[in-house]
């Protein structure tokens, strides 16, 4: 048991989803097979229609598989649980809700005592660097920040696996840069289990211990890259000569899919 | 030296004091002339008339038995609006079943039906309140009805993904997220309740605004029927103001395009 290998803590076992569409039956995900271990930061990069989006959803228990399951220590999930946390990319804040309130959305569902709820809240707040807005409402926050204010409030939850949709998708490059250096931070200190969608190879290269990429009509896994650049990563690894190998590489296989899905 | 041309701010209230002065000389002006001065008497006439109105006990039965009319039928517009508006955005049958006869009655201008009303519950405020009630109560549900599916389900998943039950999810997403529209419901409501108020007061009723405004043209006495048709403008922005007080109240959170 406690050998080198971590436990496998997300596991997906054939998961298969077609849609009812205008035309007929289309194929989401076509038997998609995948272990996550413990504290694993997994990326997955595709085309769009690639079906990264359904997978997510149906990690996160918002929507069913047609066939197949998906296992959380063992356990075979079903709908959603506070276990399996989201960052959309919508930031999808609570508009009436002033940054304090937000993220303490989750706490306020786990029945948290107030004064604690607040203490957990503020501690991840200060760690987006947002302390000082914790009154502010969402309206007077830039995408950025809103996004921070996205990621306190998952975490505040305390989820054991974190899914993230594309969560610096609508971001500028700049913010984007940094957000990903902060994400990389935090998640060295909190070791959650990382599910990662992104279109950005350099973001998947930089975040991932495993990018996992996927092909389009029907979605499955093309390959599974192993990322073993140590970390500490920072910006300047982008220009190491591992990580441009590890892009070309990566960038030329998701570039075959996306002409594939332009025929 | 500053080169700039001074720019002249002024005040909000004085641009109030500026129209209000602009529309007086226009009223002046109206007065002044053969035809349009017996439709438009000047101030010094229109005044006196609420003298009169009030000595012969007529003005103060006539605005309380009004707005008794309005916010009676209003409050139960309101009411029945709120729960209907959520039932059809729950139930789809519902929606189907409903949605086209209140688009249908909807544009059919109240006075058209008033008097079937009055052959069901005879003469007096019973009719007039209920007529009122329908007209408010189709604007607010269709209103409310579209925000609630106007929902962002981004939110909703964001909720349940932190362990929001469905109870929670109705109280703490669903409803406040409403909040605007059933603001807006409200104003559009009452904007019906007053516009219906003539109508409604055409089904024989003792006292009210609207009657009085319909027997003081029978008469041709044009003074006092101004000052009631002044007295229901002042009445609509008075309620104008108060939505707009309770709206900044409840719904400062919401992103504004300016």
């Amino acid at each position: 048991m406690a050998g080198e290998d971590k436990l496998v803590k997300l596991k997906i076992d054939n998961v298969y989803k077609e849609y009812q569409g205008r035309n007929g039956k289309m194929v989401a995900l076509n038997g998609v097979n995948l272990d996550i271990k413990e504290n694993e930061f997994i990326c997955v990069v595709g085309p769009s229609g690639c079906g990264k989006s359904t997978l997510l959803n149906i990690i996160a228990g918002l929507l069913e598989p047609t066939s197949g399951a998906v296992y959380l220590d063992g356990k075979q999930i079903e709908g959603t649980g506070v276990e399996r946390g989201v960052v959309f990319q919508q930031y999808a804040l609570f508009p009436w809700r002033t940054v304090l309130n937000n993220v303490m959305f989750g706490l306020e569902m786990k029945k948290t005592p107030k004064e604690e709820a607040k203490e957990i809240a503020m501690k991840y707040i200060e760690s987006v660097g947002l302390k000082g807005f914790e009154n502010a409402y969402p309206k007077e926050l830039s995408g950025g920040m809103k996004q921070r204010v996205a990621i306190a409030r998952a975490y505040a939850a305390d989820p054991e696996v974190l899914l993230l949709d594309e969560p610096f998708g609508a971001l500028d490059a700049q913010t984007r840069v940094q957000l990903q250096t902060e994400l990389l931070n935090t998640w060295e200190k909190e070791k959650k289990t990382c599910f990662f969608i992104t279109h950005d190879v350099d973001e998947a290269i930089i975040l991932a211990q495993r990018v996992i990429i996927m092909s389009a009509r029907p979605g499955r896994i093309k390959r599974i890259v192993d990322i073993d650049i140590p970390y500490p990563r920072t910006q300047e690894t982008k220009s190491d000569e591992q990580f441009l190998k590890l892009k070309a590489e990566i960038w030329n296989e998701v570039y075959q899919e996306f002409l594939e899905v332009r025929k | 030296m500053n080169e700039k041309k001074k720019k002249i701010v002024i005040n909000d209230r004085v641009w109030l004091l500026i129209s209000l002065c602009v529309a007086l000389l226009l009223w002046y002006l109206l007065s002044l002339g053969k035809s349009t001065g017996r439709s438009f008497p000047f101030i010094e006439k229109v005044v006196p008339s609420v003298k009169t109105m009030i000595d012969r006990g007529a003005f103060g039965k006539d605005i309380g038995s009004s707005l008794f009319c309005v916010g009676a039928g209003f409050g139960l517009g309101f009411i029945t609006a709120l729960p209907v508006a959520f039932l059809m955005a729950w139930y789809q049958p519902v929606q189907k079943i409903i949605e086209p006869w209140i688009n249908f009655i909807r544009n059919i201008p109240a006075l058209g039906y008033a008097p079937l009303l009055v052959i069901i519950f005879g003469v007096g405020q019973k009719p007039a309140i209920i007529l009122i009630w329908i007209c408010s109560f189709m604007t607010m549900s269709i209103t409310i009805y579209q925000g609630i599916k106007n929902i962002d389900v981004t939110l909703i998943k964001a909720a349940r993904v932190l362990g929001a039950n469905d109870f929670d999810i109705f109280l703490k997403i669903i409803c406040p997220a409403t909040v605007p529209f059933i603001i807006t419901a409200v104003r559009l409501g009452l904007s019906a309740a007053l516009t219906t108020l003539l109508a409604a007061e055409s089904t024989g009723a003792q006292n009210g605004i609207g009657m009085r405004i319909r027997s003081l043209a029978n008469s041709f006495d044009s003074a006092p029927m101004l000052m009631y048709i002044i007295l229901l403008g002042i009445i609509g922005l008075i309620l104008v103001k108060a939505v707009d007080i309770i709206e900044r109240k409840l719904t400062g959170w919401q992103e504004k395009i300016n």
